[in-house]
This record gives structure tokens, sequence and C-alpha cells, in this order.
């Protein structure tokens, strides 16, 4: 063999010996073709539409502006007002001890519990609750105590002063901001006496329950000089000031159809929710709960699944698009539009309700040359996206944010027929947390941008948009300067006013109009 | 140690294959700056995910990881192919496997979004080639076929 012959032959070289010592360096010539091939492919699809511009991407969170302490009244503290209260930095003790213990041994409960603490402090105290349900009161009342964020038999701070009216609460000096997290036919009532009283307000959506008391709230707002925002905390996110730029900058062409949807399958995402057992005629102020709703006798299931009956809800319209709607009003400044059609039914969930539980609704905005299309059922949680339709692209918005190139695209045609871009393959991704927005090219990026998960917003510091909201709105306190919030009361009109036009369209089996002029539903 | 021709050229040929793969695939990554593995290791299951986890959401680390994995790819092919310091880039070219084995394990009942290839229960194609270059630590080839041979020659014993 070989080795047998070359064994005793220390030094020198024969020709075999170079030949067997360099055997492999014909491949490197092969890899190296390979590469060279595969690097030119990859610059070739490193395609840079948005040039270097990164002003696209939200740079943080504002700070939170110095100022004396805000002294807040909590109208209504329910399960969304407590969720408020948490992201005002006040949580209840028994809660801080009990989701401390579930930190141990899970994770979710350890990210909740290290964001609650991490969370910037606002400089406010909870100084008034008002809640016709004793308990909900007296939650709210130790919620407001807990300024230092402790668990129980920690230090408390005094407790916020319970009221029976939110007319008391509104008048009262120790209060300077209302938060209110009413039931929607009890929003205006509540905004108007605030307002009048000079209180700044947050206030859940939808901004009203009826046509008429919308045109009041708005001008009692107006000329009242507080600080208004309604709660679409949707305000705060990301990946919408992302879709607002980047339609900007005509990435994907004219829009024609936008449509978006609600979809749950679960009796809580029904409002069928849980009945307190501490609930009773003796422990609730049903008269006040009523309020400018038609009168009905006690009932707990009304009491506790108020949205279920357009006496004291405004159905999926208010309640679940009016998310979707100011969305798009953020993105794209819709407005009110031209038309509404509404139809639908109660077709699954026959407990009694009188709002469907099924809606689909059409806007038409002829000046825009577009469809807002919304379709909603409580009986399916099949998922479909946020999709804003154009020509040249379509964009899927959720937390995270996609656009797919379409394959007729008229823009990106020179580019599809190269191969540089795959129709249907995302063009774009954001995802909150993520650095930078381009243009996708690694079949592996496009993977995980189609699952969403090409980048976690776990990853630098989150916030809780609801948090971010209530931020915004105490600057703009705070600032004094008159300037108010970004869901402000002009734009709750609009979103109001929509959702009334697709519910009397709904109601009245017709199609409605907006008069622009006369700024009338006919 | 002696072989029989055919065990040499099916040993050399593992060798190169091996070598080529490793090359290749490190070449790729240091060529284009935009590659991180962080979608990848963000996927990984099983007991070590908080490890990968960690890696993934340290910027400096997974920009340290990155580099070392890049690199480290290459050379250890570099030198299967080269047949040159064979035994230890074989061992690098173990760690590295037993890393990615690790990140991804066919364990049943961990789903990753990345796709995979065949279907694999304890035993996927990574941990053969890790058990492959295993094979060629024990049986070296490049003293025969590789520069080893000349460098050997080189010094006289």
């Amino acid at each position: 063999m070989d080795q047998e012959k070359d064994k005793n032959k220390p030094g020198g070289f024969n020709r075999r010996d170079i030949l067997k010592g360099l055997a492999a360096i014909p491949a490197f010539g092969l890899i190296g073709y390979g590469l060279f091939k595969e690097i030119g492919e990859l610059k070739a699809s490193r395609i840079n539409l948005l040039g270097n511009d990164d002003s696209i991407i939200p740079k943080g969170a504002p700070l939170v502006l110095q100022g004396e302490t805000i002294r807040m009244g909590i109208v209504g503290c329910g399960g969304r007002s407590r969720y408020l209260l948490k992201a005002l930095g006040f949580l209840h003790p028994d809660r801080i001890d009990e989701y401390s213990e579930w930190a141990r041994t899970n994770k979710y409960w350890k990210e909740y519990m290290e964001g609650f603490f991490a969370q910037d402090n606002l400089n406010v105290r909870i100084t008034a609750i008002c809640d016709v349900f004793d308990k909900n009161a007296r939650l709210g009342v130790e919620i407001g105590a807990n300024l230092h964020r402790n668990g129980s038999g920690g230090d408390m701070d005094s407790a916020p002063k319970r009221f029976h009216t939110y007319q008391e609460l509104c008048a009262s000096e120790e209060v300077d901001a209302v938060v209110i997290g009413t039931p929607d036919h009890l929003h205006v009532p509540v905004v108007l006496e605030a307002a009048r009283n000079g209180k700044h307000v947050y206030c859940e959506k939808p901004l009203s329950w009826t046509v008429e008391e919308t045109y009041e709230v708005r001008r009692v707002v107006k000329d009242s000089g507080i600080i208004f925002q309604l709660g679409h905390q949707g305000r705060q996110t990301d990946s919408y000031q992302v879709a607002r730029s980047l339609i900007n900058r005509d990435v994907i062409g004219k829009i024609s159809l936008i449509e978006v949807c609600t979809n749950r399958n679960d009796p809580n995402g029904a409002w069928v929710y849980d009945i307190d057992t501490e609930a009773s005629p003796e422990t609730i102020d049903w008269k006040q709960f009523i309020g400018p709703a038609p009168w009905h006798d006690f009932s707990l299931e009304r009491f506790f699944r108020w949205r279920c009956w357009w006496d004291y809800s405004t159905g999926l319209s208010g309640d679940l698009f009016t998310h979707e709607y100011d969305a798009l009003n953020q993105i794209l400044d819709l407005g009110i539009p031209k038309s509404a059609t509404a139809s639908g039914g109660i077709y699954f969930y026959k407990d009694g309700r009188t709002v469907p539980d099924v809606l689909n609704m059409a806007f038409e905005y002829p000046d825009r040359d577009l469809t807002l299309l919304y379709s909603a059922t409580l009986a399916s949680e099949k998922k479909r996206g946020k999709v804003i339709m154009g020509h040249d692209a379509y964009m899927e918005l959720d937390e995270t944010l996609l656009i797919m190139a379409d394959p007729k695209s008229t823009r990106y045609a020179e580019q599809i027929e190269k191969g540089i871009i795959e129709p249907h393959k995302p063009l774009f991704s954001y995802v909150p947390g993520q650095d930078r927005v381009d243009a996708i090219t690694s079949p592996t990026e496009k993977y995980f941008a189609e699952r969403g998960l090409l980048y976690t917003y776990r990853d630098g510091k989150t916030y809780d948009t609801s948090h971010l909201h209530l931020r915004e709105w105490l600057n703009c306190i705070r600032k004094g300067d008159g300037s108010q919030p970004s869901c402000d009361i002009d734009q709750s009109f609009e979103e109001a006013m929509t959702a009334h036009m697709g519910t009397i369209s709904y109601h009245e089996g017709r199609r409605v109009y907006w008069d622009a002029a006369s700024e009338k539903i006919v | 140690m002696e072989y029989s021709k055919g065990q040499l050229i099916s040993l050399v040929l593992l060798r190169l294959a091996i070598g080529w793969h490793f090359f290749y695939e490190g070449m790729v990554k240091v060529l284009n700056p935009a590659w991180t593995a962080k979608a990848y290791l963000l996927d990984s299951g099983g007991f070590a995910k908080p490890f990968f986890d960690w890696i993934a959401f340290n910027p400096s680390l997974l920009a340290i990881s990155d580099f070392v994995n890049a690199w480290a790819l290459t050379l250890v092919g570099f030198f299967l192919l080269l047949g040159w310091w064979v035994r230890p880039a074989a061992i690098a070219g173990m760690l590295l496997l037993g890393m990615y084995y690790l990140s991804h394990p066919p364990f049943p009942g961990i789903e990753y979004l990345f796709p995979i290839d065949g279907n694999y229960f304890i035993i996927d194609k990574t941990m053969v080639e890790l058990l492959a270059l295993g094979v060629l630590l024990s049986f070296p080839t490049s003293h025969i076929i590789g520069l080893e041979r000349l460098f050997k020659k080189s010094k006289p014993s």
C-alpha cells in the first residue's frame, strides 16, 4: 500500500505526496463558485424600498412630564377600571400577593409582575371612587390606597373617599381628573357632569350611547376646555403608527377595500360574565345603574352582562367595531363615512339578549374611493386580521404588521418579474421592539415573519398601551397649553357617529347616510 | 492505522463531505452581514430553551454568538477539507452540532415553527453528522490524504 512505500522516506515529497496532500484543493474552487452564485443572489434580493428613512419607527415612549400630583376620581370600578388602575400603577394588595405567588412558577405572571413594578410612576393619587355596587367600590378604595405597590400588610397611603353618586364625585374639591369605566349608557352623563365641573376626563370607549347626546358631549367638552381622552389605547400601538407612515409613503398603492373583523368564541367574549355572589338589591344601587336607560326591574343578569342589552350597551358596533374603526381612523384619517349598511342577528346566544352576536357592516367612503367592511361573530374564533388592500400590496395588521406584494402590482412589477419580490410573501414586517423596517429577504426571515415571530416585543422594554394612553392624557393636562391627546373629542365624535350609523342601519334594515353639511345621520 | 482502499476512500469522502457542508454553511453566514441566528434561537425548544432564549434576547451575546458560529463553521470546514488539524476541528464541529441538537431536540411533544425536512424521533440528521465526526476522530485520514501528510513528512520523526 501507499503508506508502506512512503513510510521510510521522511522529508522530500514525491509527486504522489503532493497530489494526496493537496487532494481537497479543487473542492475550494467548486465551493467558491457556489458561494459566488449564492452571495450574488443575496445581493440582488436586498431591496431598499424605504431608503434609510428610519423616521418610520416610533422612538420609545414619551417621558412623564413633571408637575403637580394629579388627583383622580374613578367612576365605575369594575373589571375595566381596575385594569386602568393597574395601568396607572395601582393594584390591589391581595392581587399583588396572589400574582407574585403565581410568578414563582409561571413565566407569564413573572413577566406580568415585572412589567407592573417597572412601570413608570405617573405621579397620580386616587382620591375618589364611585360605584353603584358596594363590592366594586370597596375594592376600588383598597386599590386606590396602594400607592406604593405593596402586598397585603404593606405600607398603604390614605384611602380614597367613596362617593355614592358620580355627581358628588365630580363636584368634589379633591378631584382634578376623572376616569370613567361605566357601562356605555352612562358614559355621556358622567362626562358632562365632570366637564361642567372642570374635571379632565379619560372615558372608556365608545363615546356615546345615543346619537343626540353625542352632539351635546362634544359641545360641552369643547366649551369647558378640559383635556379629554377616549380610551382607545390602540392609539399607542406601535404597528399602527408604522402603518400610517408606510401608507403615507405609498408602499401599498391605492386602497380600495379595508376588511376588519371580530371573532370570539367563548362566553366571556360574548359578554356572558360571571354573576358575583355578593350582588343583591341591597348591595347595588339599581336606580342609579338604570340612569337614562328604560326602567327594568332589578336583574343580576342585566347588571353584570349589560353589554347584551341595547338598554345599556352599544352592541358589537359600539363595543368592538370601534376598536377597529379607531385604529383605521388613526392610520388613514377616514372620518365619518358617507353611508352605512348593516345586517346580522342573534344566531348563537339565544339567551334573551337584544344585541346581535353576528354583525356585518359596510361603510362607504366615495370621496376616498374605498369601502370599509366589518364582519363579526361571537361564535367562531377563526382568525381574520385587519387587512388594508391596496393595488400594489396588502397590509395585515395586528400587534405586528406585514405587507405582502400583489402579483399584479404596478409599482413592484419590475421587481416581481425579476424575481426579487415574491408576491404573497412578506415584503415588509414590523414587530414592536424591532428597530428597523425594511424589505425582508432571506427565506428564514420570511418564514418567521409570516408567523409573527421574527422579533418578539419582549425584546426591549414593553409598555402597556393603556398606560401609555393614560400617560399621554396626563401629559396634556400637565402641559396646560390646550394641547389635546390623540383620541380627543373630535376623533371620539367620528368614532361614535360611525358606530351609530351601523347600529341604526341594523335596526332599521336600510342604508343610512351621513349628511356632512348638517352633521346629521339621515 | 492501516486501511483497505475502500475504507480509505469512504473515510476521506466522509471527511470531505462534512468539511464541505461546514465550510459552505459558514461562508454564507460570514459573507451575509444581515445574517443572525436570532429567529432560529427563538424557535428553540426543550430543556435548554431558556439558555438559547437568553442569547437571543441579549444583543451583545447574540452578536458574539453569531460571529463565533459563522467563523467556527467556516474554520471547522476549512480544516476538515484540507486535512490539517482535523482532530481539534472535529471536536469543535461536534460541539457546534451538539448545540444545534440541543436547541432543537427532536423529542416528542416539542413543536417548532421552523420546518423540519423529515420525521425524527430522538435521532435527527444533526445527531448523525455529530456521530460521523466521531468516526473521523477515531479513524484519521489526513496523514494519508490531506495537508498533514506533507507536514508530517517535512519534519522527520
